[in-house]
């Protein structure tokens, strides 16, 4: 039983994060029809940024902070020099249906190589605020730690203030309404070429917050956060590629059926369930186990 | 046909002459030229023609590669029948994936693959019988003493390279002009209207990404025959962005331009060594500077001409040829 709620309560720090980075996926499916593969690349490169100030400044929040904005201004960045412009060119013959895909393969390919030239291949790691060692019942020390903890709040702080944004605000009503029906939107007056960009920023902020939690816990290298690319991605798969709320509690479901497998079976299984799980997913139910039901536009 | 047949054997010719006359380093590049080659054709194939994107076909080399390997080193089989074995194994990895694979729409596909690419490498670190991070070895043996005594193993490993090339080439281009090819065209260019003219989609799709997986297998064990090794570092996530931007650079509908395509990508190590050597020579920027010139390459290649080099010169000159 001990073992049980210790392996929901890993889960549910494991899976927050995985929370993150399907929740940014999803922002810009909406509003742009691109799973953007780049997200972990552009994550990667704010949680270097981060990396950078933590190492200076010895403040973990102030490197989050740091980390946000650059995963913003990255993410604004890509839609406005990147998205933008191949959009223009990329619009007919065989390769226009796959170029925005290929285009971010190519983005996430240039960010992982040139944060390869600047910082080079090696483990980083960044300090955390709290201990990671166990919270101590008595004789017992659970391996859920004050970092999970952490890991937990500040998503759900993230997830509330997202919600808020996308409900109660202009620019969250104008983001709908463009993921909704571009044209409409328009015609109603959204900018939606910079709806989507502000979206993009979002998108990219989130994947900044999601770099820095998972390496608090863990390393941080060019390509540390691959798998949790592949994760995120199937998270947004379950949930239904549309639906943000879809994606979180898609994530909450792998994060937790991962770490079962985790505790119970062993860590060579991780990738093989995750990926059979996908494949199921889409072969059974390909418009998601949870998301909202409307037709797949592809 | 009978002048493909010529053209081909002609090609060969060629080959053999100019890998008579250049040094061990060069035919060393030329057979991982031909593996290219025929990674890339895998990729037109399944994007060009049938238009479903596929962004794992690393991971497909790689299944090709142990499966080959583990054929040869366990079973002491001919090494033909090995490579057999791996192009079989990795066919049905591509049609299971295939059977997946044709419900899916583009960005589903996509994400499917490139979590292939992400993953599948690496479970050989948990498995014992795949050799862990060090990999197997496998070594196809000296080249037959009749060859003579100064015949080299690399250019051995060409001569076996080029003419699986070749003949996996000719067979590529036969498939696609024939019914098949002519029927992918069709799957690609409106799916709906090649369902109603009676053509099973989802059928002729998963025949596509066996096809395509059988001749990534193949280029996998080319590979792992001319490192003489397979590990995980050996099928990279670098592989499968690098096949991915050989193709868009040839015309991701142009079997013959597999050839400009795997051209650059050998190119590509050498011009980032100088580069790099320009440069200082870190060990980092060496490590990293392939990585940034394809990435770039395909940037530039996906906003400007996504559809090949070739199909705007064959715009410019007027041609109304049918892609």
């Amino acid at each position: 039983m001990q073992k049980v709620i210790d392996t929901l309560l890993i889960g549910l720090s494991t899976g927050s994060i995985y929370a993150l980075m399907a929740l940014a996926l999803v922002l810009v499916w909406r509003s742009t029809r691109v799973v953007n593969f780049a997200q972990a690349g552009q994550a990667m490169l704010s949680t270097y940024i981060g990396f950078e100030i933590a190492s200076r400044s010895e403040v973990f929040w102030l490197a989050v902070l740091f980390a946000i904005a650059a995963g913003a201004l990255i993410g604004a960045g890509v839609d406005y020099f990147f998205m933008r412009v191949l959009f223009k060119h990329a619009t007919s013959g065989p390769a226009a249906v796959v170029a925005p895909v290929i285009a971010t393969l190519g983005l996430l390919g240039l960010i992982r190589a040139i944060v390869g030239l600047i910082w080079g291949g090696d483990l980083r790691s960044i300090e955390a605020p709290v201990s990671k060692t166990g919270y101590a019942i008595g004789e017992i020390t659970l391996p859920f730690s004050p970092l999970n903890t952490l890991i937990v709040v500040s998503v759900s702080i993230v997830l509330i203030a997202i919600s808020i944004l996308f409900t109660r605000t202009n620019i969250g009503l104008a983001l709908r309404a463009s993921a909704y029906n571009p044209e409409i939107a328009q015609l109603a007056g959204v900018r939606t070429a910079q709806v989507r960009t502000i979206g993009w920023a979002i998108a990219g902020g989130v994947g900044g917050i999601a770099g820095m939690l998972i390496t608090s816990y863990n390393f941080l290298s060019p390509n540390s956060l691959d798998l949790l690319l592949v994760f995120g991605f199937i998270a947004a798969v379950i949930g239904g590629l549309e639906s943000m709320v879809g994606a979180v509690v898609g994530a909450l479901i792998l994060g937790i059926g991962l770490t079962f497998i985790l505790n119970y079976i062993g860590a060579s299984l991780i990738f093989i369930s995750g990926f059979v799980v996908l494949i199921l997913v889409l072969l059974i139910k390909p418009d998601g186990v949870i998301g909202v039901k409307r037709g797949r536009r592809a | 046909m009978r002048k493909r047949i010529l053209f081909f054997i002609l090609l060969g010719w060629v080959l053999l002459l100019i890998g008579d006359r250049v040094d061990e380093l060069r035919v060393y590049q030329g057979a991982t030229l031909a593996m290219y080659a025929v990674g890339l054709a895998s990729i037109v194939l399944l994007t060009g023609y049938s238009g479903q994107v596929s962004l794992g076909n690393g991971a497909m080399m790689a299944v090709g590669g142990y499966a080959t390997t583990l054929t040869y080193n366990n079973l002491q089989t001919p090494i033909w029948f090995a490579f057999l074995m791996g192009v079989m194994v990795a066919a049905l990895f591509g049609a299971f994936l295939g059977v997946a694979a044709a419900r899916l729409a583009g960005p589903y596909l996509a994400g499917t693959t490139l979590a292939l690419a992400v993953g599948l490498p690496a479970i050989a670190n948990q498995f014992g019988f795949l050799g862990g991070e060090q990999g197997i070895y496998f070594d196809i043996g000296l080249p037959p003493a009749s060859l003579g005594e100064d015949f080299s193993p690399y250019k051995w490993y060409f001569w076996i390279a080029t003419a699986i090339a070749l003949v996996a080439l000719f067979i590529t281009t036969n498939i696609l002009y024939s019914r098949f090819g002519r029927t992918w065209r069709a799957i690609r260019g409106n799916a709906l209207a090649a369902e109603l003219a009676g053509i099973h989609t989802g059928q002729y799709k998963v025949l596509a990404f066996t096809v395509s997986s059988a001749l990534a297998g193949l280029a996998g064990s080319v590979l792992a025959m001319t490192i003489s090794l397979v590990s995980p570092s050996a099928y990279p996530l670098s592989l499968s962005f690098a096949l991915v931007t050989g193709a868009v650079l040839a015309g991701i509908s142009s079997l013959p331009g597999v050839m400009l395509g795997a051209v650059i990508l050998v190119i590509i190590p050498d011009l980032a060594e100088v580069v790099a050597h320009w440069l200082g020579d870190s060990e980092r920027v060496t490590t990293h500077l392939p990585g940034l010139i394809v990435s770039v390459l395909l940037i530039l290649s996906v906003i400007f001409t996504p559809n090949g080099p070739g199909e705007n010169l064959r715009k410019h000159l007027g041609h109304k040829k049918h892609s």
